[in-house]
């Protein structure tokens, strides 16, 4: 389904990733690890179109989504959660998840994919009115994903959605995701400091190191392999 | 004795609902422009100095208008007065929206500094253009609108175009409201303020939310001009700038940003001047009203309806 072709990224003077490939099988959960700068969220962005890749491709069932503007990719079915959630605090909860469907244009496509959103996290329906700067630390990451399932993707893709979040929240949030991928059918890339769960849910992951793909494998192999259990699990 | 103390209360009362009143006629014309600036500032985090100058277009497109007007609508008349308020708007809605994109936009990525210098030289472009087309010298505003004396009670002199300036710019007020709290694009405009990056994963356009907010903010200064034409009917390539300053000032008072902070300043604005002016000083009347806008800021650094906005790293 999203297929990328050593894409190389860079800020300025700074190399982010140096060509890194990588793919994501369609209705499949894919994640990528790796330490603090290893290139996890510019891989995202990139993907998203925030930021422009300076080589490499980007294939989105077929087609070379590198260096399309974020719109215009978000219409291709490709939704990016974004790390840190960055709802919007001055919108109440409703307003947001309709700014997840801003390209939706049916009223009743769009009430239908609410009423999937509301299935999934009740909460969002009882705040709906909400402003959503109020809500707690775990509200807004229900929202952020809420907000990103409102246009219908076909690939979600979260980046770091345990970020700050309690333990407890950590795993609702976590089993909510799988849902998602299971009932939906939405494939998913997700990006997470916490390896340890990471692996547990994915399929298949990619370490990162320093804007290069160190390892690769299936996320029950690579949960075994001693380098990533020393470097990333907090095994001995 | 008495009697007479009594007429004199009665005739100072008087005198400051007059003066009151002036002040609100011109602080909403103030708080249309200050609207523009907010906008503005609220969407890309700069001023955009040529706003005052749309302002002067804006009375300019009527002042060629209304010939053209008048050979279809009866002039003057309230209608005539209307569409050429109307198509004025449209006029510099599209002005804005394209200096939007050919002075500001390319300059999307660079240090803010860049684009407010930018900004200032659009505004003696749009100065220097003004006065290279339409001439130097000011120039006599048409009588677009029929003037009625609506009051002469006890002394007190309300006209017709003092309460269509409050109306006219009411309905505006009411509009803005409409569009930015309840229409799709309004809220794609408070979302794009609060986060632009999140509102481009949301699918949405920014570029076209950022041409739409220009061509509101320009329409609202272009009615402001045509209000203000309609009021003090000598029209010249630099009237933009004093009030363009001050609508700035009033945006800045009202905490920049905030939509009816903007509307709030702006009416402060104009009734602290035209109190100043005509209890203590004219000559000093700006001095004055800038005066009270550091005093404000002082106690509150934000603005009278202003947040403090956490700085993000």
């Amino acid at each position: 389904m999203l297929e990328i072709k050593n894409l190389a990224v860079s800020y300025g003077a700074i190399t982010a990733l140096h060509g890194i490939s990588l793919s994501v099988p369609a209705g499949g959960i894919v994640t990528l690890i790796g330490s603090n700068g290893a290139g996890k969220t510019t891989t995202l962005k990139t993907i998203s179109g925030l930021l422009k890749p300076k080589s490499g491709e980007i294939f989105y069932d077929g087609k070379n989504i590198a260096g399309l503007p974020p719109h215009q990719i978000v219409k291709l079915g490709l939704s990016h959660v974004p790390e840190g959630r960055m709802i919007f605090a001055n919108l109440t909860v409703m307003e947001n998840l309709q700014m997840g469907a801003y390209l939706q244009t049916d009223r009743s496509a769009v009430r239908h994919a609410l009423d999937h959103v509301f299935a999934a996290f009740p909460r969002l329906q009882e705040r709906g009115k909400q402003i959503a700067g109020t809500l707690s630390g775990g509200e807004q990451q229900m929202l952020a994903i809420g907000r990103a399932l409102m246009s219908k993707p076909k690939l979600l893709m979260l980046d770091e959605p345990s970020l700050g979040l309690a333990p407890l929240l950590v795993k609702t949030i976590f089993e909510k995701i799988v849902e998602i991928n299971r009932q939906q059918g939405i494939t998913i890339l997700l990006v997470e400091q916490n390896a340890n769960l990471a692996l547990e849910v994915s399929d298949f992951g990619y370490v990162l190191e320093t804007g290069k793909v160190a390892l690769q494998g299936d996320s029950a192999t690579l949960r075994q392999n001693p380098q990533v259990k020393s470097a990333y699990l907090g095994g001995v | 004795m008495f009697n007479f103390e009594q007429v004199d209360v009665w005739q100072r009362v008087i005198e400051f609902l007059q003066q009151l009143i002036n002040g609100l006629a011109l602080g909403s014309i103030l708080a249309l422009i200050a609207l523009g600036y907010t906008m503005v500032y609220g969407i890309l985090r700069f001023i955009n100095f040529a706003h005052g100058d749309i302002f002067m277009l804006g009375a300019f497109a009527g002042f060629y208008l209304a010939p053209k007007i008048a050979a279809v609508l009866p002039t003057p008349s309230i209608w005539a007065g209307l569409a050429v308020m109307g198509i004025s708007m449209m006029i510099c809605a599209a002005i804005g929206v394209v200096i939007e994109r050919f002075a500001y936009r390319p300059l999307r990525r660079s240090p803010k500094l860049a684009v407010l210098i930018t900004a200032i030289g659009v505004s003696l472009f749009l100065e220097y253009t003004g006065q290279l087309v339409f001439g130097a010298a000011p120039k006599k505003f048409p009588d677009l609108i029929p003037v009625y004396p609506l009051t002469q009670f006890g002394g007190l002199s309300i006209n017709s175009n003092q309460v269509l300036v409050l109306g006219v710019t009411l309905l505006l007020l009411l509009a803005l409201k409409f569009i930015t709290l309840k229409t799709k694009i309004g809220t794609a405009m408070r979302a794009l303020s609060f986060n632009p990056e999140a509102a481009a994963l949301m699918g949405i356009n920014t570029d076209f939310v950022i041409s739409f907010t220009f061509a509101l903010g320009s329409a609202l200064a272009a009615a402001a001009g045509i209000l203000y034409a309609i009021s003090y009917p000598a029209i010249d390539p630099l009237m933009g700038i004093l009030p363009g300053l001050k609508a700035f000032v009033a945006a800045v008072l009202g905490g920049i940003g905030n939509l009816p902070g903007a509307a709030l300043g702006g009416l402060i604005i104009g009734v602290t001047e035209t109190l100043v002016s005509g209890y203590i000083s004219s000559t000093y009347r700006d001095a004055i009203a800038f005066g009270v806008l550091i005093l404000i800021l002082l106690i509150k650094p934000s603005g009278l309806l202003g947040k403090k906005e956490v700085e993000k790293v």
